[in-house]
């Protein structure tokens, strides 16, 4: 209940972090939104000595379109991306992802950087993103660089983030004409992790084949996880009812979900199933549109 | 209920809002917590990660080098002073700070103390314990097996079972079994929950060295009670010892026992001559404190082929933890689980109940459940569905065919209660009305051909509350009576105090109603307290639903000796003899001369002014009640769920609850508590499980995994009620808190198992998470 | 110890300064530091939303953020809702409809509510479950604070409070 002594600082730009996160190395953390970290301190089991606040920096929150992209700011608070006009009309299956993080207290403070760069498989923005194939805009010591999202969490809690790095930016690719993405969440309760989690994202062409399909796993392995051959499954494929299914299958056999309080193992490999037909369907609804 | 006040009154049957809001609402409640006071000190607990281990040392000297550290106390130190153990509310005792082992996972260890709540914290963290490990014990059917690890070495029988209880005819009971042609059975588990009010429990503990005199605010149920525990315990003198409850931020049962924080605050205030106040957090609120059920049941129904029940074999194991800290009559062992023949007439019955140790936290009474009634019912109301679909009868029909015949009452049950009253086919049928029953069975047959699941779940329960007579009752030795004081002051306004303590079922309102329905005096001109010791008289405290069965007869009773006494005073005013009056709300009247009247206002002047030659002055009484017997509460409830095939998800579309609790004294508050229980119904049957694997880890020991309903799983409540008046109660009425979550479990699962029944599924244990659909779905070929 | 840091914090309308540790949790500061102890505290793993306060006008649970982090900012409690004497319309809203019962998930309650209705002046009863959900109760059910909430959406809207 009670978290353990540190020094906190908060730093007005980003340079001033990435210093000093180098100066403290693995004794500091970046203080974001703090809705994973916090609760981790107070278990005690996050025991940073030194808490790097980056929320005074400016110009980190933001959600616009620019260049080909939908560009996130990586402070965006949670709650603002599931206000967001823009992406409810044009991108709802990060709304729907929004949305469906913890509750409506947390999400005032959460940002969609700390969802991404903590690494936790039950986060839900990995998922979309891998599903969107977005780019994560990490920003360091030598400046800026782009990490695909397929190469971004490796294991748990880790990432392709550099300890001096800061993820700055998402960035999703503005999806192609005939394009529509979905997100079902199963959790036992509101504010939950899920017991399994589906994005799907596709672009069909006139003809309804399936020119393009993102399908991202969350919480049923060790990272998010971007179904590839279930992805596979579907180019090139009408999305009816049967070729979903297969998709839905394949999505099933690559998820590697463990038994836990959530449900056993088998269920959960279940429901990814269920929840890539539905989401799927969903996706191929708005796509079709 | 028929209102024969007028609203300016506000007695029985009104609507009054309620008193206690004003201060909540603007966030001026006095909770344990807000509690400060001049050079009070905070105190952290060190809890064994172990569930059985011997204690081989511990070491302070590390954790007394935090700034602010102040103390640490262990149970070695407290042996010194006799301390170690206390007796547990049910003929055991249990270790405040753990001596020679531990006995579950986050037992007491050590106390410490320290000047910033923080630092208490730090502190904690820096002791130093050794422990050996043991072989630990988790499954209660293993708890008598051969090789069992034995728990309790402080026990003289070396044994893991703590009691064996009966009742009923065994042998009228095997014969009726074997000479009936159908036997329904079920094997049902009332899996291990927690009633997990939303504030902790917690204590400060305030010894004054000057006057000896010891304060402790305490999250109390039962302030008196535990003022006199911890004086024989303590060996303090009682009238050293003030209790003060103040407001409570929900009981629900978890705030009857005695822990040892509260001991262990004391013992340092004690010490240190300074306020030390102990406020437990969260996880150690689930993972410590009283859990409620954990109860492995089997009953077994034996009836003709029309549906008519003949017999009832009931046996259970329960599990009770490590210590037995049940907070029940010290003459029932298994509380009041033998009202399990509910509303049905069984001319014969069994029940028979073993109790266990394992290496889990002491508890099992909590949880709203009357004293096992919630295990009762639900095993009554599953056994009976069993029943039906084994009969392929509907389960309304079968229970309207077996329901106690309203004329049967006082109805002598065969496990040993009289019930006072009831009418259950009343409550069924308007129960079935408001639920559309018929037009629900048609569309789940449709739905049925076309492979959609709905289910539909009843249950009719019968409650048993109010303990209770002092013949039968007693906790700790002391009588379950329940008391009221009231004084009217000269300008006809009243104080009244009680020996029971809400936390939050609105005793300031609806005492005061009852007051105002004896006197006539506006319940707003009635102050309601509870929860002093010093002040209130002497009553077991609010729990078990006792509070409007005991105390408010006890409330209606002082009321009556003072409009006694009151009549006496408007016959000297009147200058006629008290025969010649008449009485109504509020005044006494000459009869025949309704305009030569006195007021209770006037009245209450001349107690002060102008006396009868002889008479005291004043105006007041105190009533200590005996109740002659329990109350019995009941209802019909009813669930529709619909399933997700695909997920499992059950989604409760429809829930009507009929309650008939006699007379009512507020609506609006009764409605209240059914709301609030039902949904601690539904979180049971759908989401809630404390469990430990096998090396005594406590699962679901956080609100992270020990889930509670958000409004977004709750469904929206449609209530109704019957109204059928206890004969012995002085208002007719019985107690209601806990009939919701008595009455609801059976009905969510029934609802749940009748979706499925045409799969061939008999049972299912709770809590019913969607994985348990889904699997018994996949196993049927559904999904 | 760490450094103990000072902070000026806007709390209910009135600018409360201290030096504090950094990792003193908001809800303690609110609580032990201002002495405002209407705020109140549930759970230990940030589910219960016992201590939702308003941060800058958006509820948060103040026991996930640290005092520190609230130097500069405002923060409106349950005991800034009253104005003039008079009760805000969520406040009346939950005596009128029964909304509470023990009172301790109330204020916390009342700052969700209060900031859906702010954001959302009339909406539905599935928008006002979805609005609380971060605000657990064990003994109301729901039920009545939804119509507590509905009472004082109706309320705001007739222009009650300017």
């Amino acid at each position: 209940m009670i978290p353990p002594v540190f020094e906190y600082v908060r730093p007005n730009t980003i340079p001033e972090a990435v210093s000093l996160l180098q100066l403290h190395g693995d004794d500091a953390k970046i203080l974001s939104g703090g809705q994973s970290l916090i609760p981790m301190m107070k278990l005690r089991l996050a025991r940073p000595a030194w808490l790097i606040d980056i929320n005074a920096i400016p110009d980190l929150a933001y959600i616009r379109e620019a260049d080909g992209y939908l560009q996130i700011g990586g402070l965006t608070r949670e709650a603002d991306i599931e206000a967001s006009e823009l992406i409810r009309s044009k991108y709802p299956i990060i709304h729907e992802t929004a949305r469906v993080i913890a509750d409506p207290q947390v999400r005032n403070l959460a940002t969609i950087g700390g969802n991404l760069a903590h690494g936790d498989p039950a986060n839900d923005h990995g998922a979309t993103m891998l599903a969107l194939e977005a780019e994560v805009i990490a920003t360091g010591a030598n400046g800026q660089r782009s990490i695909p999202i397929q190469d971004f969490f490796q294991s748990i809690f880790t990432t392709a983030l550099e300890h001096d790095e800061i993820l700055t930016e998402i960035r999703v690719p503005a999806p192609a004409a005939r394009s529509g993405g979905a997100y079902f969440k199963l959790e036992r309760k509101v504010g939950d992790f899920a017991t399994a989690g589906v994005a799907a994202q596709v672009t069909l062409d006139s003809n309804g084949v399936c020119t393009k399909a993102g399908i991202g796993l969350t919480n049923v392995g060790p990272t998010a996880i971007k179904a590839v051959e279930a992805e596979r499954f579907l180019r090139g494929k009408k999305l009816d009812a049967e070729n979903i299914a297969g998709a839905a299958r394949q999505a099933m056999e690559e998820s590697q979900p463990s038994s836990d309080l959530r449900g056993p193992a088998e269920y959960k490999k279940g429901l990814v199933q269920e929840l890539t037909k539905r989401a799927l369907m969903r996706a191929a609804e708005r796509a079709g549109r | 209920m028929i209102q024969t006040t007028s609203p300016e009154i506000g007695g029985m049957g009104h609507a009054v809002k309620r008193k206690e809001d004003a201060r909540f609402i603007q966030g001026k409640g006095n909770y344990v917590d807000d509690v400060h006071l001049p050079g009070m000190v905070f105190g952290h607990v060190v809890r064994s990660p172990y569930g059985h281990a011997r204690l081989k040392s511990i070491h302070i000297d590390e954790a007394m080098k935090v700034p602010g550290a102040l103390a640490v106390i262990t149970g070695a130190d407290l042996a010194a002073a006799g301390l170690a153990w206390m007796p547990t509310l049910f003929h055991d005792k249990q270790m405040v700070l753990a001596t020679g082992k531990v006995l579950f996972q986050a037992q007491e260890v050590a106390f410490c103390v320290a000047t910033e709540q923080y630092a208490a914290a730090d502190m904690a963290e820096l002791v130093e314990v050794e422990y050996d490990e043991l072989p630990v014990l988790v499954d209660p059917h293993k708890a008598l097996d051969p090789d069992a690890p034995i728990l309790r070495e402080d026990r003289e029988e070396k044994s893991n079972h703590i009691f064996h209880w009966e009742v009923g005819d065994k042998q009228g009971t095997q014969q009726a079994i074997q000479g009936s042609p159908v036997t329904a059975r079920v094997d049902a588990v009332f899996q291990r929950c927690h009633p997990a009010p939303l504030e902790t429990c917690g204590c400060v503990a305030d010894f004054n060295p000057v006057t000896s005199k010891l304060t402790i605010w305490l999250t109390s149920q039962a302030p008196h009670a535990h003022r006199t525990l911890f004086s024989i315990v303590g060996g303090i003198p009682e009238q050293n010892i003030r209790v003060i409850s103040p407001d409570i931020g929900g009981g629900f049962g978890n705030k009857v026992p005695i822990y040892p924080g509260y001991v262990c605050a004391v013992v340092a205030s004690l010490k240190l001559g300074r306020p030390v106040k102990w406020i437990e957090t969260r996880s150690e609120n689930l993972q410590s404190t009283g859990f409620a059920r954990d109860y492995h049941m089997t009953a077994e129904i034996a009836a003709d082929r029309d549906g008519t029940v003949k017999a009832l074999r009931v046996k259970t194991l329960a599990d009770h933890g490590a210590f037995n800290a049940a907070a029940q009559p010290s003459k029932f062992p298994a509380g009041l689980f033998s009202i399990c023949t509910g509303s049905y007439d069984f001319p014969k019955a069994f029940c028979e109940v073993d109790g266990v140790y394992t290496n889990k936290a002491p508890g099992g009474i909590a949880y709203r459940c009357s004293f096992r009634v919630t295990e009762a019912a639900y095993l009554i109301e599953r056994a009976m569905d069993v029943l039906a679909h084994q009969l392929k009868m509907d389960p309304a029909e079968l229970r309207l065919k077996n329901f106690i015949p309203s004329d049967k009452f006082p109805y002598q049950c065969p496990l040993g209660w009289t019930y006072d009253s009831g009418n259950y086919a009343a409550a069924m049928n308007l129960a079935l009305k408001m639920a559309g029953y018929q037009d629900l069975r048609k569309e789940q047959a449709e739905k049925r051909k076309k492979g959609e699941l709905m289910g539909i779940g009843i249950s009719s329960f019968t409650e048993i509350v109010g303990a209770g007579p002092g013949h039968t009752f007693d906790i700790a030795g002391i009588k379950m009576f329940d008391s009221c004081e009231i004084r009217i002051h000269p300008t006809g306004k009243a104080i009244a105090r009680l020996g029971t303590k809400s936390q939050g079922q609105g005793h300031e309102t609806t005492f005061p109603q009852i007051i105002a329905q004896e006197l006539g005096i506006p319940q707003q001109d009635i102050v309601l307290e509870e929860g002093d010791t010093d002040t209130a008289p002497y009553g077991l405290g609010t729990y078990a639903s006792r509070s409007t069965p005991v105390a408010g007869a006890a409330t209606a009773m002082a009321a009556r000796k003072i409009r006694d006494k009151a009549r006496k005073i408007a016959a000297h005013l009147l200058e006629v003899s008290e025969e010649d009056l008449d009485w109504e709300p509020g005044k006494f009247f000459v009869k025949g001369a309704p305009s030569k009247a006195k007021t209770i206002q006037e009245i209450a002047f001349a107690a002060y002014t102008n006396l009868p030659e002889g008479m005291e002055a004043g105006l007041e009484a105190v009533h200590y009640y005996d109740p002659p017997n329990l109350t019995f509460p009941f209802g019909t409830y009813i669930c529709v769920v619909d399933i997700d095939k695909g997920t499992g998800e059950v989604k409760v579309r429809r829930f009507i609850a009929v309650d008939d609790c006699g007379n009512i004294i507020n609506p609006m508050i009764v409605e209240g508590q059914i709301h609030g229980g039902l949904t601690e119904g539904l979180a049971i049957a759908f989401m809630q499980l404390i469990s430990y694997d096998e090396s005594g880890n406590v699962q679901g020991g956080n609100f992270m995994d020990y889930l509670l309903p958000t409004a977004v799983e709750t469904p929206h409540w449609e209530t109704g009620k019957t109204c059928t008046p206890s004969p012995h109660h002085p208002i007719g009425a019985k107690g209601v808190g806990e009939s919701p979550n008595v009455g609801s479990p059976a009905a969510f699962v029934n609802a749940v198992v009748d979706a499925l029944s045409h799969l061939g599924v008999t049972h299912i244990d709770m809590p019913i998470a969607p994985w348990k659909v889904w699997q018994i779905l996949r196993e049927k070929g559904i999904t | 110890m760490a450094e103990k840091h000072h902070i000026r914090v806007r709390l209910n309308g009135v600018d409360k300064e201290a030096d504090v540790e950094p990792r003193l949790l908001l809800v303690h500061f609110i609580r032990d530091v201002a002495g405002q102890t209407g705020t109140h505290l549930g759970c230990d793993t940030t589910n219960c939303g016992a201590c939702t306060v308003l941060l800058d006008g958006r509820p948060i649970k103040s026991c996930t953020f640290f005092a520190v982090q609230a130097d500069g900012r405002e923060i409106m409690t349950v005991e800034g809702l009253i104005h003039d004497g008079k009760l805000h319309p969520i406040q009346e809203g939950f005596r009128q409809e029964h909304g509470l019962q023990c009172g301790f998930c109330t204020p916390g309650m009342m700052m969700s509510a209060l900031a859906l209705l702010e954001k959302n002046p009339e909406p539905t009863e599935e928008e006002i479950r979805w609005g609380i959900s971060g605000n657990l109760c064990r003994c109301t059910g729901y039920q009545n604070i939804v119509k507590a909430v509905q009472y004082a959406a109706a309320k705001m809207h007739e222009g009650v409070l300017v």
